[in-house]
């Protein structure tokens, strides 16, 4: 009992680490502060300010830049990756390891080499700067996603589903799109929403693609070259915190459903 | 009938193929660039870029910082993180537990590593190694509490059991059963904290003033100043230590070996 309680009290501690550095930023963002003080009391400037300070055009196009790249890359990796899990899936052995294990390179290489990598090859092939870049860039990193969360799906089909399908008379096309597609659709669900959060998050691949010419910024590459030098601004603070809660939120909810789908599903199978 | 399960059999493969030609373009290809730019000098086989790297001083202290800061930070995350995996199944804490160790990793790096920035400045914490370490063990510890928290809970109870049958007490059972069969968890978790730790961009920046860079920053600065030939070795470097490390870990989990490389 005593050692349960010193395990937990050891767990606590290391939760309260993690989060403190989060739970101060949403405490003082209700203080108007760069600087965790308490001095100007308590307000919601530091939110007024997103939207009122010199900086809000900035904010707000690296903002809208952020979810442009996002969709547009996790889109087109999506339907690029479902296609091609279908088509490796059914490539000959040999082959579908070799496309595998390419496919695992940008996912275990280092962000850093992935990032320099590809801007030789767009400044030696002198690809135009700006989106076309980032948008080639995060759909490079993100279909290898898609297409590793669509093939357990295809891996655990079973193969006769198919050609019963083609045996009942469905042509090829119509046996892929109402037996296949339907398959792999919580792979592609997945895979769309993993590789959406890659791009949004993604800070080294865009900050060294984005071009010095261009001045397209996404969110995490202003937050970079705003603070680097001089700290935070309180707006920053209020950002923040929407950011830590919406994705806290987010991802607690969803693993909360999950918990308790599972937990249905075994009171039913008693 | 046979004929044509046969045709669309090679229907579908080509669904894979426009996928090949962008892999090929948009991965291998660049990849084939930075070891052209390596070692290719004016249309030459050169080992210029080489040993111009093992001769300039700043990169061989960036060497020498990046091998610190990712050893000490590994080895702190080893230490503050296995006793979570551990007591995170001894406790049976159930999944949204574990969760909430998780969890601060799909917050951005960069609004953490400002936001630690920023206390450290408040508090008048001098930045520097220390800070840097601190940084890297706050944002990389969930990637070595969760790999370490699968293989424990992967093993079976019954192995303790019976070692506890057999006499040994629970520091025993502990050293002798779980601590190696825990030992797959370990290797990746390291893994999966050094070399983040040493090929990340921005952190140790951020969190010494620029006194101290690693391996990925330094990487980021000899493009910045054109010099593609020595960051083009560097890169290389930087992904030999990435696929030897990746062959490791492929050694210890054979179930994957069809996802390793190599």
């Amino acid at each position: 009992m005593v050692k349960n309680a010193l395990a937990k009290g050891y767990l606590a501690l290391i939760v309260t680490l993690l989060y403190i550095p989060i739970l101060l930023i949403i405490v003082f963002s209700f203080f108007n502060t760069g600087t965790f003080s308490f001095a100007k009391g308590f307000s919601l400037n530091s939110y007024a300010l997103i939207f009122t300070s010199s900086k809000t055009p900035q904010l707000m196009g690296a903002l809208k830049n952020t979810f442009l790249i996002a969709i547009i890359s996790s889109v087109l990796a999506t339907v690029m990756g479902a296609f091609a899990s279908i088509g490796i899936f059914n490539l000959k052995r040999k082959t579908k390891r070799i496309v595998e294990n390419v496919n695992q390179l940008p996912i275990i290489n280092s962000e850093i080499v992935m990032a320099v990598s590809l801007m030789i090859f767009f400044v030696t092939f002198s690809f135009p700067e700006g989106y076309v870049r980032l948008i080639l860039a995060h759909i490079s990193f993100c279909t290898p996603y898609v297409i590793l969360s669509i093939m357990p799906k295809l891996a655990q089909m079973d193969k006769n589903i198919y050609e019963a399908a083609l045996d009942l008379g469905a042509t090829p096309f119509k046996a892929l799109t109402k037996v296949l597609f339907p398959i792999i659709t919580p792979g592609i669900i997945s895979g769309f929403a993993m590789s959406f959060t890659i791009s949004l998050d993604d800070f080294i691949i865009t900050q060294i693609n984005k071009g010095t010419g261009t001045g397209i910024e996404t969110l995490s590459t202003f937050i970079y070259s705003d603070a680097r030098v001089k700290g935070l601004e309180p707006f920053w603070f209020a950002v923040f915190s929407i950011i830590f809660v919406v994705v806290l939120a987010t991802l607690l909810i969803i693993n909360m459903r999950k918990v308790k789908s599972e937990q249905k599903l075994l009171t039913k199978g008693r | 009938m046979i004929a044509k399960l046969k045709a669309f059999q090679f229907k579908r493969r080509t669904f894979s193929y426009p996928y090949i030609i962008f892999m090929f373009i948009f991965i291998v290809l660049p990849l084939v660039l930075i070891l052209m730019n390596a070692f290719l000098v004016d249309g030459k086989l050169s080992l210029g870029n080489l040993i111009k790297f093992f001769a300039e001083g700043a990169s061989i202290s960036a060497l020498s910082d990046s091998l610190m800061v990712g050893l000490l930070a590994t080895f702190l995350c080893l230490l503050l993180g296995y006793p979570v995996a551990y007591f995170l199944n001894k406790i049976n804490a159930g999944k949204l537990v574990v969760l909430l160790f998780i969890l601060p990793m799909w917050v951005n790096f960069l609004i953490r590593t400002l936001a630690t920035k920023a206390i450290f400045v408040s508090l008048g914490i001098r930045l520097g190694m220390g800070t840097v370490v601190f940084g890297m063990v706050y944002n990389y510890l969930p990637f070595m509490i969760l790999p370490i928290h699968t293989t424990i809970s992967n093993i079976d109870k019954s192995y303790i059991e019976a070692s506890q049958d057999l006499g040994a007490d629970n520091i025993n059972a502990f050293v002798k059963v779980v601590l190696p069969l825990s030992i797959p968890g370990i290797i990746s978790g390291i893994t999966m904290v050094f070399i983040p730790t040493i090929s990340t961009f921005a952190i140790s920046q951020l969190l010494s003033d620029g006194k101290i860079y690693l391996f990925g920053d330094s990487i980021d600065t000899k493009f910045n100043m054109g010099l593609y030939g020595v960051g083009s070795v560097m890169s290389l470097i930087m992904l030999l230590v990435v696929l030897a490390s990746n062959y490791l870990m492929s050694k210890f989990y054979p179930e994957q070996e069809g996802r390793a490389m190599w």
